[in-house]
């Protein structure tokens, strides 16, 4: 009876073509990969529990926003464009203003990030969100 | 005056590092590739322009749609009800106390449902939001 006796063949795993296997490899995951270059404006919304806190109303500023997209700036019909000029001065005059951005329920969501997106340009950090009234 | 010679030598890019070189790059595109299970609803951004990167990874993004028709999806969860949002939302932040809000809201939606999210996300302590937006001239200047 014979045992197969150890063959002296060499038994190369071919790697010749193992660069094109790395290459379509690469190319699936070239194609999967989305590099998100989303970005967006960031705010911090006030904490759940409710404690009132009581600022001098020299402090504030209203902006409010109505359902047709005009915006009033402390009694005042501003445009869009000039949000950002208008309270940089303001911030500039008190360092403590907070902004205190107040919405109708039929305000476009477009919008609001564009008074948002005024805000961050005047530098604005304290922004405070009022809740639109309920009907 | 000699005029230089053209030089023969061989000028051939080596090639054996090639492979190498494809191996790093997909080392890298594999490292960096998140498989996203669910691509969300769809959505026209808003346009701003002081947007900035969220500055937490990828993983840590808490994606919140919502849609025209006042629809909203969270990391593939849909939600039926908004009042789901604040459960799906705390059940995400106790594993990953790091996570932000990412919030894709259709730009003609209305305040009132933005507002809703906004409460039931601060029920369920997601206070840190980031208002995706396309890059443009939001704002008329």
């Amino acid at each position: 009876m014979l045992i197969g006796k150890k063959k002296d063949k060499s038994v190369d795993i071919p790697s010749a073509s193992l660069s094109d296997i790395v290459f379509l490899l690469l190319i699936f995951f070239l194609v999967t990969t989305s590099i998100d270059t989303e970005k967006g404006l960031d705010l911090v919304l006030p904490p759940p529990n409710e404690d009132i806190v009581e600022i001098p109303k020299k402090n504030i500023t209203n902006l409010l926003i109505n359902a047709q997209g005009q915006v009033l700036l402390d009694n005042e019909i501003v445009e869009i464009g000039d949000i950002a000029r208008i309270i940089k001065d303001k911030i500039f005059e008190n360092e403590l203003l907070i902004v205190s951005v107040k919405t109708d329920k039929d305000t476009k969501y477009e919008t609001y990030v564009n008074v948002l997106d005024q805000l961050k340009k005047a530098d604005a950090k304290k922004i405070s969100l009022a809740e639109p009234d309920e009907e | 005056m000699k005029f230089k010679k053209k030089s023969k030598l061989n000028v051939a890019i080596p090639t054996t590092s090639m492979p190498d070189i494809i191996f790093m790059l997909l080392i890298f595109f594999m490292v960096a590739t998140v498989f996203k299970q669910f691509s969300g609803l769809k959505v026209q951004l808003p346009e701003a322009q002081r947007i900035q990167k969220v500055p937490v990874s990828k993983r840590l993004i808490i994606t919140v749609w919502v849609d025209l028709n006042n629809k909203v999806v969270c990391d593939g969860f849909n939600l039926k009800d908004i009042k789901n949002l604040r459960n799906v939302v705390y059940q995400k932040l106790v594993k990953e106390p790091q996570s932000q809000i990412a919030l894709k809201i259709d730009k003609n939606s209305n305040m009132g449902f933005v507002n809703k999210v906004h409460q039931e996300l601060r029920k369920a302590n997601a206070l840190k939001v980031h208002y995706f937006a396309k890059p443009g001239a939001g704002g008329r200047g």
